[in-house]
C-alpha cells in the first residue's frame, strides 16, 4: 500500500482525474484503508468546489471608469493618426 | 525560476516573455493579414465553441475600431485581471496600473491575437508580466523571483484532518462564504494564490497556467497541490463538521 506521503504527492493529479488507471488503483485503495487520507482527499476536492462555485469579482466603479477613460484616449489617439 | 533580475528589462517596452506562442510577433507588413487568416483557419478547424466564436468577433470588431466590442472585453475580464495584479503586486494603486496597461497594450496589439487560444490566456500573459514589472521596479534592489517563499521541500503541511459537513457552504450567506474564501485565498503566499487563482478558479489548464507564469509544469502542479492544502486547512475551520473525527466519514 502506498504511504500518506506519497499519497498526497499524488493527491492534485487524482483530483484532476489525470492519473492512470494504475496509479488510481493505489489511491483509491489506499483512501479506503486510511481515513485521515480519505477526509484530505474529500475536502480538498469540496475546497476546489467551493472556489469553482465563487462568484466572479467585480471591480469597484471608479477603477472602471478610469480604465474606460484611458482606453478611450487610447482609441482617439489612434484615430487622430489615422487622419 | 527567477523571471526578473534586477535592472534587467526596458520598463514598459514589449519584453519577449509575453510574447504569445506560435510566433505572434512577427514583423512586416504580411502579418496582420496572416494573422486574420489564421485567426479564420483556427477558428474553423479547431470546431471552436459559440462562446468562443463570439469572442473571435468581439476581438475582430475591436481591432477595426469599435469600442464597444472592446468595452465587451474589458467588461469580462476587468475583474479577474484586477484580481490577478492585487494577488501579485498586493496593492491597490499597482493593481490599477497593470490593470490599464494591460487593457491598452490588449489593444495596440489587438492585430497579434490569434484565435487559437482564449482571449483571457492571451491578456493575462500580458498582465503577469506588467504586474511582474511592477514589483522589479518597486524592489529595484534585488531579484524578483515569482517564485520567492517558496519552500523547496516536497513536504506538504496538514495541520487538521477533520470532516466537513456535506454541503457546508450553505451555513453561510453568498456574501459570508466570499468573505471566507477571499480571506483564504489572502492568507497564501503570492505564487500559491496566483497558481490557484489561474488554475482553480479561472480554469486555465496546468499547462497554460504553466506557460503565463513561465514555470515549468511539475512546478505548477507543486505549487497547486500546496495551494489546495493550505486552503482546505483554513477551510477546515469553518466547515468542519461539528463534534466529529475523521473516521466519521468512513
Amino acid at each position: 500500500m502506498l504511504t500518506c506521503k506519497e499519497f498526497l504527492a499524488e493527491l492534485s493529479d487524482f483530483l484532476d482525474e489525470k492519473t492512470d488507471q494504475e496509479i488510481k488503483t493505489k489511491l483509491e485503495s489506499h483512501i479506503s484503508e486510511c481515513p485521515n487520507c480519505f477526509v484530505i482527499c474529500d475536502t480538498a476536492r469540496k475546497t476546489i468546489s467551493v472556489y469553482k462555485g465563487m462568484k466572479s469579482c467585480t471591480i469597484p466603479e471608479d477603477i472602471h471608469t478610469r480604465l474606460m477613460a484611458a482606453v478611450e484616449r487610447k482609441i482617439a489617439a489612434k484615430a487622430a493618426k489615422k487622419v | 525560476m527567477t523571471l526578473y533580475a534586477s535592472g534587467s528589462g526596458t520598463g514598459c517596452g514589449y519584453s519577449p516573455a509575453y510574447s504569445p506562442p506560435s510566433g505572434a510577433w512577427e514583423n512586416g507588413d504580411s502579418r496582420k493579414m496572416a494573422t486574420e487568416s489564421v485567426s479564420l483557419a483556427a477558428a474553423a478547424a479547431a470546431e471552436i465553441s459559440e462562446e468562443a466564436k463570439a469572442e473571435l468577433e468581439l476581438v475582430n470588431r475591436a481591432r477595426e475600431g469599435d469600442m464597444g466590442a472592446f468595452s465587451a472585453l474589458i467588461r469580462q475580464y476587468e475583474g479577474k485581471i484586477f484580481r490577478l495584479a492585487m494577488n501579485i503586486t498586493q496593492n491597490r494603486e499597482d493593481a490599477e496600473d497593470v490593470l490599464q496597461e494591460s487593457f491598452l497594450k490588449a489593444f495596440e496589439h489587438l492585430d497579434q491575437f490569434q484565435g487559437n487560444s482564449k482571449f483571457y490566456t492571451w491578456i493575462v500573459r500580458i498582465a503577469v508580466n506588467q504586474a511582474l514589472m511592477k514589483l522589479r521596479k518597486r524592489k529595484s534592489d534585488r531579484t524578483v523571483s515569482i517564485d520567492e517563499q517558496i519552500d523547496t521541500g516536497e513536504d506538504t503541511v496538514v495541520r487538521e484532518i477533520a470532516a466537513w459537513d456535506p454541503d457546508p457552504e450553505v451555513r453561510y450567506s453568498q456574501a459570508e462564504l466570499n468573505t471566507i474564501l477571499t480571506e483564504a485565498i489572502d492568507g497564501l503566499a503570492p505564487i500559491y494564490k496566483t497558481v490557484f487563482t489561474l488554475r482553480d478558479v479561472d480554469g486555465l489548464s496546468t499547462e497554460e497556467t504553466a506557460d503565463v507564469l513561465e514555470l515549468s509544469v511539475p512546478a505548477v502542479k507543486s505549487r497547486l497541490l500546496r495551494a489546495r492544502l493550505q486552503l482546505r486547512d483554513k477551510l477546515t475551520r469553518f466547515f468542519k463538521r461539528k463534534g466529529d473525527d475523521a473516521f466519521a466519514y468512513m
